[in-house]
């Protein structure tokens, strides 16, 4: 992309000019009613572009590396856009920018108040997510790590009532886990004295003996599973993510955890070797067993929930097993599939939120068995909704079937019967919950006379089915994905 | 064997994914139009698995090879004999029975027609693209769409017990598809490659023991859908089902479906040589031996019409996979032709049991004494269906009967000819009492058949199962392609 | 003995980290589980910095003699404490809010259903 003095700079734009947003939206969202969404909207537009710009570049000419203020790594901080994120730039950008159109409509009517700061806050949501993935320096990513949470906690709060609870716990739990994080930086940084990604990985190789490498991988791997909600670190998510309004449980279920999940696999592959992480300390191994029972709980959980949300937010718990699994059961085939996952747990989960929400606006139903004969009303949500339930009970072509079949394999070839029957049984599970939803929504009518369409605003209905028609595309088209995506994705974690 | 490229496949899979969605944007409001697409549709497919004959006789395999799918498989459609026989029984039976549903659903003035004439355009898109999957991923896929797309229409009442119905049937065949897709990684690993073979590809990739698993795995999956004991219990209880659906789907297309992939399974995925070698054929040979004559037991007893009739079908769903199992030229032959024979003659049956109920709301085989003299031509339809059931010549019943019982002698297995027999006793003493109550016991009253739409429908199919079995090539060339289907299988 | 004496500064830090620590998970009053995650992140910082230190080393300034402290360290600590207040200011207000709205900020007062 050909424009004047920005180009080169796509990198770090990406992440200034969503921050730039933010502030003007505070300054000027008092005097114009109208100022914060359409900034909000500009920036996620342009960080979309910026997003597109750069996966392109990527793609055809390999890593993008950029200085900021000019000063060279290991002294300076690199933004540094390999295979790996340039997809979770696409990703976050993208999703974001559905997200904040369907916020036009949603946002006045659940939040009562500030408008402005809510979007002031929004916006800032977007650039730490943006900025986690778009960096190559390790505090840097802790920077960011905490301005997408603090913005999570506050966007969470802005629902009041149960809400606020919810959020304080967050904070407790997340602010434990990004000191996690930064024990982990500092030992590293004691042990190497450097911050910069790329430099660690070539640094710590030869300190692998070293015990305090060990434990830094250990706060590591506690600080991110806590952020990731991994079973049995994910007592915060639930009550965050059903209480929250729907907008921001749509930006929080689908990318917070997805981001999450980015840092694991970059901190786990990019920096430390694979084999220190399988022989010399199980973290790998336990990391699959973890995901294993995450799946499991999170299913067994989500059936005896009866509120939507909460349903979906424990079925969030089960999916983020299922990246972790792929994780931790390290070969390419399993790591394809928890890629792939990731950017169709995305879709789903944002899409389904999108529904829930929409729901939740348009009739005040919070509850599944309130859900009677729900088509009728909201036809095209509806499909949406049955489009999502499809992808995550795994039936195929939808995408979350494809991801799915990838970690099967990759448990075949591991020779792990009990995960291939751990990932077989949790889809019979997640048919039983979803299957439930379906029931009430398109076969069980509360009593005779004809229910009036009123769909949810168009604004919020499009995002919805954009999600929705993403998840039969991604699954029709999931071997263009990984061969295009996720091949370089690949290269940049194989083992070295 | 030469293989050719068309579009006529995609085609014939996609024509009803179009009437799909033109149904549901017709709606309520014009149902003439909602109808005329279901019917269009019908026909195209038709026509264009028709066309594929002319190709697939003269030997070639008729490919169409989509995008890739998944890693090392790509969704493929291949249409080789066997596919083609499923593909015509399906799509030729789907127009009858379209205009069937038409009369039927108006004269019970029934609710949500809709959603039911769309989800029967989606199903038959899925039988049509499990009869001509190329490998078992695309197989796969088809099949758990087929399951999906059925499920409205089993629930289709939306009363209590039409829902758990509809639980039990999605419970029994999602974890079906579950066993399927376990069998299905297992053999991408083994074997790299999930394309279907004539006479099987599994050969030596394991050990015996690894194999005998995934014959398990794989015939759990598909069997369910076949319903063989005791994986069989949901079919009887989907009976709640529309009459149209029961006749269509769970005599033809979805248990079909469950048949035509373990048939795949043995034929052409194990292959009769490795299933000798392994020793599986006289266990699944006594499993599905044990369905046929229990079934009929079961049917003895059932005084619900419908309930009789899904007793028969598990009872003629293992006649084809026995014969098959069985390996020798006639009984694969006869096991091939079981399916569009028994698909007439059961598709009949319940046209006539569903006229039966629209007009005189009667669904107990004890209340029809004397159904015969109200209703003539339908009983006398009914009468058509159950001697062939039971292999009165010359409807078509007894044509692949006996090529299953010549195929028992070739095997030197007497004794599955001594169960092919008992079961046809049981199938008289069930079946032919309900003709001779109908007709000659019992009161009649004034003659007042169903609507036409549907009294034309069933006398067509009765009249088609009258006629295959004595010109067994008539229009659809049945015999001919299971010859040529068991020429690939064991000569190759 | 020289391991306690010699690493001070890593005894500190694990005892102020614990002692925050329980106060977040033992504390029924919420402000209490606040002030404890502060004295947690606190340890965390004491930490970083004295690891910049250096046996004799003198202010980080351009001038002084050659052995000087670490400034690194203490740049990312600013950092990291500015995180810290925010963090602090978002839970307190969150904190305002939910006494506004239950009257209590007592965590077994409040009305969870």
């Amino acid at each position: 992309m050909k424009f004047p003095g920005i180009e080169g700079h796509w990198v770090v734009l990406v992440v200034v000019v969503p921050l730039l947003c933010s502030f003007l939206c505070f300054v000027l969202g008092r005097f114009l009613r109208r100022v914060p969404f359409y900034l909000a909207l500009g920036a996620s537009g342009f960080a979309s572009v910026a997003s597109l710009a750069v996966f392109l570049s990527v793609i055809r000419h390999g890593p993008i590396r950029y200085f900021l203020g000019g000063w060279l790594p290991p002294w300076g901080i690199e933004y540094r856009v390999d295979g790996l994120n340039a997809f979770m730039l696409l990703l976050v950008s993208g999703v974001s920018l559905l997200v904040t159109i369907y916020s036009k409509d949603n946002v006045p009517a659940e939040i009562k108040g500030e408008v402005t700061s809510f979007y002031t806050v929004y916006i800032l949501l977007v650039t730490g997510l943006l900025g986690i993935v778009v960096t190559g320096d390790v505090f840097n990513l802790y920077v960011f790590l905490e301005i997408s949470s603090l913005a999570a906690y506050t966007l969470i709060a802005a629902a009041e009532g149960r809400a606020l609870l919810a959020s304080f716990n967050y904070v407790i739990m997340g602010t434990v886990a990004a000191c996690f994080y930064l024990l982990g930086v500092g030992y590293l940084y004691i042990m190497t004295g450097s911050l910069n990604m790329a430099d660690l990985a070539r640094l710590l190789p030869s300190l692998y003996h070293n015990p305090v490498v060990a434990i830094a991988l250990a706060f590591f791997v506690v600080g991110l599973a806590i952020k990731v909600a991994l079973f049995p670190l994910h007592t915060w998510l639930p009550d965050a993510y059903a209480y929250a309004p729907s907008t921001t449980s749509v930006i929080i279920a689908s990318l917070m955890g997805k981001v999450g999940l980015y840092v694991l696999i970059r901190l786990l592959f990019s920096l430390f070797d694979p084999r220190y992480l399988l022989q010399d300390l199980p973290v790998l191994p336990m990391l699959s067993w973890l995901g294993a029972m995450a799946i499991i709980m999170g299913s067994l959980f989500a059936l005896s929930q009866l509120d939507f949300k909460r349903m979906l937010a424990y079925s969030s718990v089960a999916q983020i097993g299922y990246v972790v699994l792929g994780v931790g059961m390290a070969n390419s085939i399993a790591l394809t599939g928890a890629l792939l996952h990731v950017i169709n747990h995305a879709v789903m989960k944002g899409g389904l939120f999108m529904a829930a929400g929409a729901i939740i606006q348009t009739t005040g139903k919070r509850q599944i068995t309130d859900f009677h004969y729900l088509h009728r009303r909201m036809p095209f949500t509806m499909a949406a909704l049955l489009l999502g339930a499809l992808s995550m009970v795994g039936i195929p072509p939808t995408c979350g079937f494809f991801s799915k079949w990838y970690l099967i394999l990759g448990a075949v070839k591991k020779g792990n019967l009990l995960f291939v029957g751990v990932i077989l049984i949790s889809s019979l599970l997640n048919a039983l919950y979803f299957f439930r939803v379906l029931e009430y929504v398109f076969f069980k009518p509360l009593s005779e006379g004809s229910i009036k369409r009123r769909e949810a605003p168009t604004t919020m209905l499009v995002p919805t089915l954009v999600m929705g028609g993403a998840v039969l595309l991604l699954g029709l088209g999931n071997q263009w994905v990984v061969s295009i995506v996720l091949k370089r994705a690949l290269e940049v974690i194989s083992w070295r | 064997m030469e293989v050719i490229s068309s579009w006529r496949p995609l085609g014939a899979v996609l024509v009803s994914i179009g009437a799909f969605f033109l149904i549901l944007a017709t709606g309520e409001k014009r149902p003439n139009l909602r109808e005329a697409w279901s019917v269009g549709a019908a026909i195209v497919k038709f026509l264009l698995v028709f066309s594929l004959r002319y190709p697939v006789l003269e030997g070639k395999i008729v490919e169409c090879r989509l995008f890739p799918i998944a890693p090392g498989a790509d969704l493929l459609l291949r249409v080789d004999s066997f596919g083609l026989l499923f593909g015509l029984v399906a799509s030729f039976l789907w127009i009858f029975t379209t205009f069937y549903s038409i009369g039927y659903m108006r004269g019970l003035a029934a609710a949500n027609q809709t959603r039911y004439f769309a989800c029967f355009a989606l199903a038959l898109s899925a039988t049509i693209g499990v009869a001509f999957s190329g490998n078992l991923i695309t197989f796969y896929i088809f099949y758990e769409i087929l399951t999906i797309s059925t499920y409205p229409l089993v629930i289709h009442k939306e009363t209590e017990e039409a829902l758990r119905a509809g639980r039990k049937y999605l419970t029994y065949t999602l974890t079906a598809g579950v066993f399927l897709l376990f069998s299905i990684a297992l053999t991408q690993y083994l074997a790299g490659t999930t394309g279907f073979k004539a006479g099987g590809f599994l050969d030596g990739v394991a050990s015996p023991k690894v194999l005998t698993l995934l014959f398990v795995t794989f015939m759990i999956g598909c069997g369910t859908k076949a319903a063989i004991m005791p994986l069989h219990s949901w079919l009887p209880t989907a009976m709640i089902a529309p009459t149209p659906v029961s006749a269509l789907l769970h005599a033809v297309a979805v248990v079909k479906a469950g048949v035509f992939g373990c048939v795949r399974i043995l034929g052409y995925v194990f292959g009769p040589e490795l299933l000798r070698q392994l020793g599986l054929i006289v266990p699944l040979g006594l499993v599905t031996s044990a369905t046929i004559i229990v079934a009929s037991v079961f049917a003895l007893s059932a005084d619900n019409l419908k309930r009789r009739l899904a007793f028969s079908t598990i009872s003629q769903l293992s006649y084809i996979i026995l014969g098959v199992a069985l390996f020798t030229p006639d009984s694969f032959k006869g096991g091939l032709l079981h399916i569009p024979f028994h698909a007439f003659m059961k598709i009949t049956l319940f046209f006539c049991a569903g006229a039966i109920y629209v007009t005189t709301h009667k669904e107990n085989v004890s209340e029809l004494d004397g159904i015969g003299k109200a209703m003539p031509l339908t009983l006398g339809a009914f009468a058509i269906g159950a001697f062939g059931m039971v292999g009165v010549p010359p409807i078509c019943g007894y044509l692949s009967k006996w090529y299953l019982c010549v195929g028992t002698v070739e095997a030197h297995k007497p004794l599955f000819l001594g169960v092919y027999l008992s079961s046809a006793l049981l199938n008289a003493a069930y079946f032919l009492p309900i003709v001779y109550n109908g007709f000659f016991k019992g009161e009649g009253g004034p003659v007042k058949e169903a609507s036409p739409f549907m009294v034309i429908s069933l006398l067509i199919t009765a009249a088609g199962a009258f006629v295959l079995g004595i010109f067994p090539d008539f229009l659809l060339k049945v015999s001919r392609i299971a010859s040529y289907a068991m020429t690939e299988v064991l000569g190759g | 003995m020289e391991l306690l004496i010699a690493k001070y500064n890593y005894w500190i830090s694990v005892a102020i980290m614990m002692i925050g620590f329980y106060a977040m998970i033992g504390k029924r009053n919420l402000i209490k589980k606040l002030i404890g995650m502060n004295i947690f992140q606190t340890s965390i910082f004491l930490f970083y910095i004295s690891i910049g230190a250096r046996k004799g080393g003198s202010v980080p300034i351009l001038g002084a003699p050659s052995t000087y402290i670490n400034p690194l360290p203490h740049v990312l600590i600013l950092t990291a404490i500015v995180v810290s207040v925010s963090t602090t200011a978002v839970a307190l207000s969150i904190l305002i809010k939910i006494h506004r709205t239950h009257g209590t900020i007592e965590e077994d007062e409040i009305p969870r259903d």
